[in-house]
């Protein structure tokens, strides 16, 4: 059984959003050109990731799966509503993203202003949503694991968006061949910053990573083969 | 099909040709309009995947375009994002369940991918900027030409990466057997897979090097900075 803390450092590093699943390559590569702006994305998308999949883990425990609606009586205990679960995701995330804004906006101004016009972009980000499902796949068994994934995949994200931001923004004095001036260099640089990435894979956090023996590096890569395949 | 249509314009004028032929190669919703990579890279580990995941994403825009085209002088422009989505979610459960009854393995294989396609930017964006504003056939065939453009790349970046990868295309060996002790063909000469084609990191960059060679050849795409 993995510890809470290994979720929360896997989901930022060696399962990266962006780098491990490509999720949120959409806004990522469209608003990275100024850190002030990536950064603020960022935080928006920790915030909107943070609060909906804890919401998505009771839907999905409560609601969705299979023999989740016990709690109603026993003659609910048969069904099983999963094949609903993405239109009732993408609903959650939609309405919860409304949500947020008129909140944010009613009490915290300040705020309202630095995420206010990324907070509808957010609703079709692909690593919210990304979020829900895989916190659906993985099956975690508390609702603070899965709070602590969709923490660290904010965070990931946010560290991710603001590092090939500032990049870009060097970039801009770089003699880059015509051809893959913007999206193709950005591309190649976030391929990079894939591979440091990777380095983070293998290690261990928690109360077991003292007695695990050291992980050979042959099967670091047939594992991650794996994990890509499936 | 074309006997009922009463409009002026022929079926496959001009202009309608251009719709499906753009995205293909200078408007290509990948690598120009810079739409739908969000899940595309991360199933181009084998051939078979992307395929499926292109017709996957095909079906989904043919039919969302057509859907919204259809629906658009009753969409109130407020709530058009929600209505947007809620098409494309209850398409993309129609692929997912269908997928999940006949192809299990694939199905699992693809995993959160298929319901990813609900937040593919290509599908949005083609919605919003197309089929809200455009008669369903025109819709239709610019889903299809989208799809397509966006299919093209997905299978040619998996095409690298499962030859280079693991040596075979559609699982079927080409460079001949790699199994240690039985090696034959090129791996008898000492060849070996590259390891780091599995790996996320090579989609980006294949991808990048894809843009560098379609931008060299058309010079006008080439960005400022």
């Amino acid at each position: 059984m993995e510890s809470t803390l290994d979720i929360f450092v896997k989901a930022i590093f060696s399962e990266n959003m962006i780098f491990a699943y490509f999720l949120g390559m959409c806004s990522y590569l469209a608003v990275s050109k100024t850190v002030k702006t990536a950064a603020g994305l960022g935080a928006a998308v920790i915030f909107v990731l943070a609060v909906t999949v804890p919401v998505n883990f009771l839907l999905e425990n409560y609601v969705l799966k299979e023999g989740a609606l016990s709690w109603l009586g026993s003659e609910y205990a048969e069904l099983d509503l999963s094949f609903l679960s993405f239109i009732m995701y993408i609903a959650v995330v939609a309405s919860i993203v409304q949500l947020v804004e008129m909140l944010v906006e009613k009490f915290a101004p300040a705020l309202y202003g630095a995420l206010g016009i990324f907070l509808p972009l957010i609703a079709v980000n692909c690593s919210i949503l990304g979020g829900a499902l895989f916190m659906a796949e993985r099956q975690y068994s508390t609702i603070l694991d899965a709070t602590a994934f969709s923490l660290g995949s904010g965070i990931g994200w946010f560290i991710a968006i603001v590092a090939i931001a500032a990049i870009r923004e060097k970039l801009r004095y770089s003699n880059v061949p015509g051809p893959l001036r913007g999206l193709g260099i950005t591309f190649i640089v976030t391929g990079l910053m894939g591979m440091a990435f990777m380095s983070f894979m293998g290690i261990k956090y928690g109360k077991e990573a003292a007695s695990e023996e050291a992980v050979p590096i042959t099967t670091m890569i047939d594992n991650n083969e794996e994990n890509n395949i499936n | 099909m074309s006997t009922d249509k009463k409009t002026s314009e022929p079926l496959f004028s001009k202009k309608n040709k251009q719709l499906i032929t753009d995205p293909l190669t200078d408007n290509n919703p990948v690598t120009i309009q810079v739409l739908g990579i969000c899940s595309a890279l991360a199933i181009t580990v084998q051939v078979s995947q992307a395929i499926v995941m292109s017709l996957s994403v095909l079906f989904v825009i043919i039919m969302g375009n057509l859907i919204v085209s259809l629906l658009r002088n009753l969409i109130p422009s407020r709530i058009r994002i929600i209505v947007q989505l809620l098409v494309v979610a209850s398409l993309v459960i129609i692929v997912d369940q269908v997928l999940a009854a006949f192809q299990p393995d694939l199905s699992a294989k693809l995993s959160v991918f298929v319901g990813l396609i609900i937040t593919n930017c290509i599908i949005m964006g083609r919605l919003e900027a197309f089929a809200m504003a455009n008669k369903p056939w025109p819709s239709i065939l610019d889903g299809l030409g989208n799809g397509l453009g966006y299919g093209a790349i997905l299978i040619l970046v998996a095409v690298f990466r499962e030859l280079f990868g693991s040596g075979t295309l559609m699982g079927y060996p080409i460079f001949g057997n790699s199994l240690p002790g039985e090696e034959s063909g090129l791996y008898a000469m000492g060849y070996q897979n590259n390891n780091l084609m599995i790996l996320p990191p090579m989609a980006l960059i294949i991808t990048g090097i894809i843009i560098w060679v379609q931008r060299s050849r058309n010079k006008a795409l080439i960005e400022e900075h």
